[in-house]
């Protein structure tokens, strides 16, 4: 079963270029537009890897991270920030909440195929 | 670009046509005097996502300009610059310009001139103060970014204001292929399985690479009670082949987060986890003031590279092998002996000489001897930091000792020498703090001062005999069994022989910080050393007289060791008895074996009397009745407790076999040395003759089903 991820990113753009590169790497991929959205479809979607934007309305993908390893279920799930933020101080906050990793924007198809397999082989 | 590339394009060209509303209608609202961080957030969010796609498509004006004009925002929002209307009018002027670049990277206007936008962005940028350097901003070397996400992807060509190199385009790369192997070393963050990172995968993608691991520095691991496990205590060396890029090694830690140990080094001219041929050097029995002082880490477990060569004299000519592919090769001719043996079991006396299978036979044995020493290593690399550890006691407790060893030549199994340094450890400790007494009590005692520690090693069949022994108080029984008593380990009413309440010394719970100072006999760490004995196949035997001293023996397995082995039946199924433990074989005549006692018997030898082991009953198996012992055989073996024998039904055969090992492939279990395969394919246990008759004969207990 290929994986399924949830990726949580405002612009549907960005959502659409992330499930068009992925899907054709072998992923599974759902999307939702903004932290709460994304936290809202966690359950329902039950990923193996979550990847999330940082700046976002309504709740921002620092917000995200830490609401998500607050449920039991998802405590041990992959989260990586695909951000085009790239301070120390960003990424610091980032692993604080509980990301496993982070990615800068933009994204190299291949490149980020093959980060997500380092964390969800 | 494909179609599909085409219409996400579109969408973000209609999501950059929504920002830059939304970010006009900010920045106007700001010129009004609307400058709640609602506002500034919303035309940074705007800004930011721009740049985000801008990446993605590849428009690198576009992006580079929208860079600098959200670092200005980012201040903004941080508060470290004022949104004075000054500011608000040059990013207003910004907001022109990245219009006309997002219609530039649609194709429907020429590239502007951003130029001055750009200048006023940096004087706000730099007006501010030093603090924030105008982008780009440095960039950090690659491999590890302080805060340990190193970023994957950077990719538009002709742009790199985020100052992020791809990791490690570094100047390893250059060295010339097959250069000396990596060794990596890997400490998963306590926190790593808390943000999702599973340090396993790093491993995996490491061995992905070729690389192996060669060492775990298991320090930090608490004991049971103390363990979480949802923590990582475990720091692992890993050997990487040399010409596997430093880069594609680094890229393996991407995800790895800040407070890991990583560590990526060339070895610097060792390779790793290698085992050196040792030339046999005459050495004069070492005493303490012979030897050289020695770092007391070289035997170590787990020794790392370094530390596992550092005895080794200058040799004539050696080559360094990787253990692995010893073990492998070891492993190879193991199969291929028992392979052999199968073909001589199908083939007629006449069709095995028409294949020259007896010569085939031989050659396959002396490839075997050979490969098993090159395993093979003088215990003396175990022994040698024990005279510094003496001399260091001495000092501590004032007590003097001298050291005997005898037997430091005697080869054993590497991984076993690398295994026996901490129980050896314990063991001397314990002599010197609590078995040899002061200078002032032996004289006392009529004994010399100097207290004598005698180390030796001697090979005995399949196994490895270590012992320490002193010539100190021995142990004072009616201590350590009220101390049993009162820990609650036996019951104060238990009757126990002298053996049985010297192993007590090792029981579980036995030892504490209490006893240790209050407890004249041993205690400190005993268990410890048995279960670290345990670990390895073997067992640790005590004996003691009074006043005279103590002796513990550890008994160590030769793993994959060959064994010239004796195949018994016993209840339908056979077992392999090492030959070197038989002495000679009886068929009892009636009356010959006499009961002693309902379970144990006594055989009658040329007018000595030994007693015998029915190991039907050893075993627990149920047998209609007990066979008479005129139908069966009894072998009689030489056990450490003197001739014992033991009684089977019959003898099969008599053949080498290759151990397997238990302890890997199931656990350790007492009685068994391991487990072969026969000829005929089928799988026989190996006994183990000291367990069986027991180093205390008198307390063995029958093993219930063989889990004992």
């Amino acid at each position: 079963m290929s994986k399924l991820i949830l990726t949580v990113d405002d612009s549907a753009s960005m959502r659409m270029l992330l499930k068009t590169s992925l899907t054709a790497q072998g992923f599974r991929i759902e999307g939702a537009n903004d932290g709460a959205h994304g936290l809202e479809r966690m359950h329902e979607v039950a990923p193996d890897l979550l990847i999330t934007d940082i700046n976002m309305p309504r709740m921002d993908g620092f917000e995200l991270i830490e609401a998500v390893r607050g449920i039991p279920q998802f405590r041990g799930l992959p989260i990586l920030v695909l951000s085009t933020e790239f301070s120390d101080e960003k990424k610091a906050r980032a692993r604080v909440a509980g990301a496993t990793g982070w990615i800068t924007k933009p994204f190299e198809a291949a490149k980020l195929g093959a980060a997500i397999r380092r964390v969800c082989p | 670009m494909s179609q599909e590339l085409d219409e996400i394009q579109a969408i973000f060209f209609e999501e950059c046509a929504e920002g830059l509303t939304t970010a006009e209608q900010g920045l106007s609202a700001m010129a009004a005097g609307d400058v709640s961080a609602e506002v500034i957030a919303g035309v940074f969010r705007a800004v930011h996502s721009i740049k985000g796609g801008a990446g993605a498509f590849g428009h690198a004006a576009l992006t580079a300009f929208s860079h600098r004009f959200e670092n200005v925002l980012d201040e903004v929002r941080a508060g470290r610059i004022a949104p004075t209307p000054a500011v608000t009018a040059v990013m207003l002027t910004a907001f022109d310009i990245l219009s006309d670049h997002v219609a530039a990277a649609k194709g429907t206007a020429p590239l502007p001139d951003d130029a001055a936008a750009l200048a006023a962005l940096d004087e706000v940028l730099t007006g501010k103060a030093a603090v924030t350097p105008a982008a780009p901003l440095p960039a950090p070397v690659a491999e590890a970014d302080e805060f340990g996400f190193t970023p994957v992807a950077a990719v538009v060509e002709e742009f790199d204001p985020f100052g992020f190199e791809p990791v490690g385009v570094v100047l390893e790369e250059l060295e010339p292929a097959g250069s000396a192997d990596w060794t990596v070393r890997f400490g998963p963050s306590r926190a790593a399985l808390a943000n999702g990172a599973e340090p396993l995968l790093v491993v995996r993608e490491l061995e992905g690479l070729g690389g192996q691991i060669t060492g775990v520095d298991a320090d930090a691991l608490p004991g049971l009670r103390d363990l979480d496990p949802e923590d990582s205590y475990f720091i692992w060396t890993l050997s990487v082949p040399g010409t596997v890029a430093r880069a594609d090694i680094a890229d393996c830690f991407d995800f790895v987060s800040p407070d890991s140990v990583v560590e990526i080094e060339r070895v610097a001219t060792e390779a790793p986890a290698v085992i050196a041929a040792e030339p046999l050097v005459a050495e004069t029995p070492p005493t303490l003031a012979s030897l050289p002082p020695v770092a007391p880490a070289a035997v170590a477990p787990a020794t790392s590279p370094a530390e596992s060569v550092r005895h080794v004299e200058p040799p004539a000519q050696t080559i360094r092998v990787e253990l692995t592919k010893l073990d492998m090769l070891l492993n190879l001719v193991g199969e291929l002996v028992i392979r052999g043996s199968i073909l001589a079991d199908r083939l007629s006396p006449a069709d095995q000489q028409r294949v020259e299978l007896p010569e085939l036979a031989r050659l396959t044995r002396e490839i075997q001897d050979n490969v098993m020493s090159l395993r093979a290593q003088p215990i003396k690399q175990a022994f040698s930091r024990v005279p510094r550890m003496l001399r260091d006691l001495s000092a501590e407790t004032g007590k003097q000792v001298l050291l005997e060893t005898l037997g430091e030549m005697t080869e054993v199994d590497k991984g076993v020498i690398e295994k026996i340094g901490d129980p050896l450890t314990h063991m001397i400790r314990n002599a010197v703090d609590h078995g040899i007494e002061s200078p002032a009590e032996r004289v006392a005692a009529g004994k010399s001062p100097e207290g004598t520690i005698r180390l030796s090693a001697e090979q005995k069949g399949a196994r490895i005999f270590v012992r320490v022994a002193d010539d100190g108080r021995g142990i004072d029984r009616a201590r350590v069994r009220a101390k049993a008593v009162e820990k609650g380990i036996v019951a104060a009413d238990a009757a126990l022989s002298n053996e049985e309440i010297d192993q007590l010394i090792c029981a579980p719970g036995f030892s504490t910080a209490e006893t240790i100072s209050n407890i004249s006999g041993r205690g400190v760490g005993m268990d410890v050393v048995r279960s670290n004995v345990e670990a390895l196949g073997g067992r640790v035997e005590i004996s003691s007289v009074p006043g005279q001293g103590t002796t513990f023996t550890m008994i160590l397995p030769l793993t994959l060791a060959i064994l010239d082995g004796m195949v018994v039946r016993l209840a339908g199924q056979r077992y392999v008895l090492p030959l070197a433990a038989v002495v000679e074989s009886v068929k009892p005549e009636p009356g010959q074996v006499r009961p002693m006692s309902p379970t144990s018997d006594v055989i009658e030898l040329r007018g000595n009397y030994l007693p015998v082991r029915r190991l039907t009953d050893v075993f627990g198996f149920a047998t209609n009745g007990s066979r008479a012992p005129e139908d069966s055989l009894v072998i009689i073996v030489e056990s450490e407790a003197g001739p014992v024998g033991l009684m089977v039904d019959t003898i099969e055969d008599r053949r080498e076999v290759v151990i397997k090992s238990l302890d890997q492939n199931l656990h350790p279990i007492r009685g068994l040395g391991g487990a072969t395969i026969l000829g005929d394919g089928s799988i026989a246990l190996i006994l183990d003759v000291e367990a069986l008759v027991g180093g205390a004969a008198s307390t063995f207990h029958p093993l219930k089903g063989l889990a004992a």
